[in-house]
């Protein structure tokens, strides 16, 4: 694919870029070709949501930041870093990149609190005291200090994903990840979870959030991309998204999801 | 107790009289009836025989002159003292486990009970059979330091939870301790040599160091199995299909014939030490199998969040993959080293004289000529007290942290 690479709003606004993927090309079992040259910058600060149809390669084309998937074309650089085969480069990534699942990947066998300091503990290498001390913080931050002592398999949806939040907050990333955070919850529960995502956002973390709530979007939102077959269609504001989508593929997309 | 401690409740249960309950399971038709009646006929008549025969028939002499051959062996009578240190060690460790495992729930469950009797009725079956008065009063303290010790260890556990995760390695060390302890290694006076080993100590000694050394062979194999290291993958492949394709008695034999040959001259290891290889390369194969199983079970979704937060493999694999790993198959895993236990008497066939072996050869003395229905019944019942109680005991540490991950 050689298209002309799409002029990003990002660019004009001279902020700092912290990760610029360019032209990533994927081949799953080198022959399904998932990502067909993706391009991407996120600034600092900023939060991004990406959204398309299922199978588009949303989950796949995020997983590529934190070398959860390899790529065969193009770069990605996060904060600097190049991200090569390198496992110094990938190591040195992973500690800025922090990443919520759809299906949450808590570990059953550890506790709330155990879950949370385990990374700091054997990565960052502090002392259990302080580790313990900061997640102490960051669980009350998401709401769930009482649960500290309990396991996993103890807690609701809801109250796992905020776990998997504070567990990711803990490494201190640069950047939040996020893969359909709410898609595996109940109703009910979608609320507890974007709550904590809100003011998680307007903290200034860096995020990029595969999510179809259109709500979370219009209101949290600094650019939504929308993704179709291996390539990013449109790139704008929300409120240009939702409103006044330019491209046909757009239009299709949100008269599925709207409604 | 601490406030967050889940507290169970069972399901309430509806009480019904004993009439009530053998009219609906027992004789609610007559083909039913008729079923009833038959089976009742049968194991009555089985009940009535074996009694007869245990009761009046059997010369249970050949039993009570050969007690401490069966249990010891040929062990040095001044030095017996070891082996009854060693066996206080681990019933103080047992005691003591029980314990902290079962910190959270009520110590004597129906398990509990159950173990507590079995326990019960080998001191009883033990002191029919002991003569001495020294031994009768050790035997009696046993069983006493044991439920003390279950006691202290959940007041210590429900004071230290953290205890419960140092029990393997304190169970390692009990075992080094023992194993010194029978060998005369410490404790001062002469070493007594492992061929000189022989009855039930030779059979618990090896079954032991076979199952505490395959563990991490066979974890390692698994690991081999899945690795991205061709070479590694394919050594391990080849391993275990190999090991799985032969009998055990075709291994204790090669163990007995080989393991001299590779081994440079002027090593001959003891026959014991060659037995035990052979159980243990045989054993770890079978472990790798169902360790590999454990390690498909854990979900692409663990190692990925590990990942994402910056584990390297290593700690990938030792924190994460392998704790859920191996929970998920410690009935398994206790199921293969129950009949690793049974294995052992295969050594008789290679020429120890494990407790199988010591049967036959006391059932050689012409004195005992034709008394083989007594000792095997004999034999057949301590290896049925050994594999019950391995039995109820991972059943308790199953539910136990079946308790707290869930
Ligand atoms: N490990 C894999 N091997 C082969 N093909 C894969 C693999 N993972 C994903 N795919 C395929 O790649 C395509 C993109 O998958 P991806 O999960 O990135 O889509 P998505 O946009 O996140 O979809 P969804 O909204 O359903 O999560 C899909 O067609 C999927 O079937
Ligand atoms: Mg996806």
């Amino acid at each position: 694919m050689t298209q002309p690479q799409m002029e990003s709003i990002a660019d004009k606004t001279g902020a700092e870029p912290i990760i610029v993927a360019k032209n990533v090309e994927k081949w799953y079992d080198n022959n399904f070709h998932v990502l067909k040259g993706v391009s991407l910058t996120v600034n600092k600060g900023e939060v991004v949501v990406v959204m398309g149809p299922s199978g588009s390669g949303k989950s796949t084309f995020i997983r590529t930041f934190n070398a959860l998937e390899p790529y065969q074309k193009g770069s990605i650089e996060i904060d600097g870093i190049q991200l090569t085969h390198d496992l110094k480069n990938i190591d040195a990534i992973r500690r800025e990149v922090g990443m919520v699942f759809q299906q949450f990947n808590l570990f059953p066998h550890l506790t709330v609190l155990q879950n949370v300091t385990l990374a700091p503990i054997w990565v960052r290498r502090w002392s259990k005291a302080k580790a313990e001390e900061i997640a102490m913080q960051l669980l009350e931050r998401v709401g769930i200090l009482n649960q500290a002592s309990k396991f996993p398999g103890q807690l609701s949806g809801g109250q796992q994903q905020r776990v998997a939040i504070a567990r990711a907050l803990a490494m201190q990333p640069k950047i939040m990840l996020f893969d359909e955070p709410t898609s595996a919850l109940d109703p009910e529960m979608v609320r507890e979870v974007l709550d904590v995502m809100r003011t998680l956002a307007n903290s200034g973390i860096t995020m990029v959030c595969v999510t179809h709530e259109v709500g979370f979007a219009r209101e949290v939102a600094d650019r939504v991309v929308l993704m179709a077959d291996g390539m990013l269609v449109e790139e704008a504001t929300p409120a240009e998204f939702f409103n006044n989508p330019k491209e046909e593929r757009s239009k299709k997309f949100l008269s599925q999801i709207l409604h | 107790m601490t406030t967050d401690t889940p507290v169970f409740v069972g399901p309430p249960t509806r009480q019904i009289s004993p009439w009530a309950w053998a009219h609906k399971n027992l004789f609610s038709n007559w083909l039913n009836t008729l079923l009833t009646i038959v089976s009742v006929l049968i194991l009555g008549w089985v009940v009535i025989g074996l009694s007869t025969w245990i009761f009046s028939q059997a010369q249970w002499a050949v039993i009570r002159d050969n007690f401490r051959l069966f249990l010891v062996g040929r062990y040095p009578v001044q030095a017996l003292w070891r082996v009854w240190a060693s066996l206080g060690l681990i019933v103080a460790m047992g005691g003591i486990s029980w314990g902290i495992l079962a910190r959270n729930i009520r110590l004597l469950d129906r398990r509990g009970l159950l173990l507590l009797g079995i326990l019960a009725a080998t001191v009883v079956i033990v002191l029919a059979l002991l003569t001495d008065p020294r031994s009768i009063a050790l035997s009696l303290g046993m069983l006493v330091l044991l439920v003390v010790l279950a006691f202290v260890g959940q007041r210590l556990g429900q004071a230290y939870p953290p205890l419960g995760t140092w029990l393997p390695l304190g169970w390692l060390v009990g075992f080094l301790i023992a194993y010194a302890l029978v060998r005369g290694l410490i404790g001062g006076g002469q070493p007594v040599k492992l061929d000189d080993l022989s009855g039930l100590l030779l059979t618990l000694l090896t079954a032991i160091v076979s199952i505490v050394v395959s563990f991490p062979f066979g974890v390692l194999l698994a690991l081999g199995r899945r690795s991205e290291l061709p070479v590694v993958r394919w050594l391990s492949i080849a391993y275990i299909e190999l090991v799985r394709g032969l009998p055990l008695v075709t291994i204790l034999f090669a163990a007995q014939l080989l393991v001299p040959l590779v081994l440079p001259t002027g090593i001959r290891p003891e026959r014991v030490m060659r037995a035990i290889v052979g159980l243990t390369l045989f054993s770890a194969a079978y472990l790798a199998e169902n360790v590999r199983g454990g390690l498909q079970s854990v979900p692409r979704g663990q190692v990925e969040a590990a990942k994402a937060l910056g584990l390297n493999p290593v700690l990938n694999t030792s924190l994460i993959v392998l704790p859920q790993a191996l929970k998920a198959v410690i009935p398994t895993i206790v199921g293969q080293f129950i009949s690793l236990f049974k294995d052992t008497s295969l050594l008789a066939i290679v020429g120890l004289t494990e407790l199988l072996g010591m049967g036959q050869s006391i059932l050689a003395n012409p004195q005992y000529i034709g008394k083989n229905a007594e000792v095997y019944a004999f034999i057949g019942l301590i290896y049925w007290i050994c594999c019950y109680a391995m039995s109820i005991a991972s059943q308790r540490l199953e539910k136990q942290l079946g308790v707290t991950h869930r």
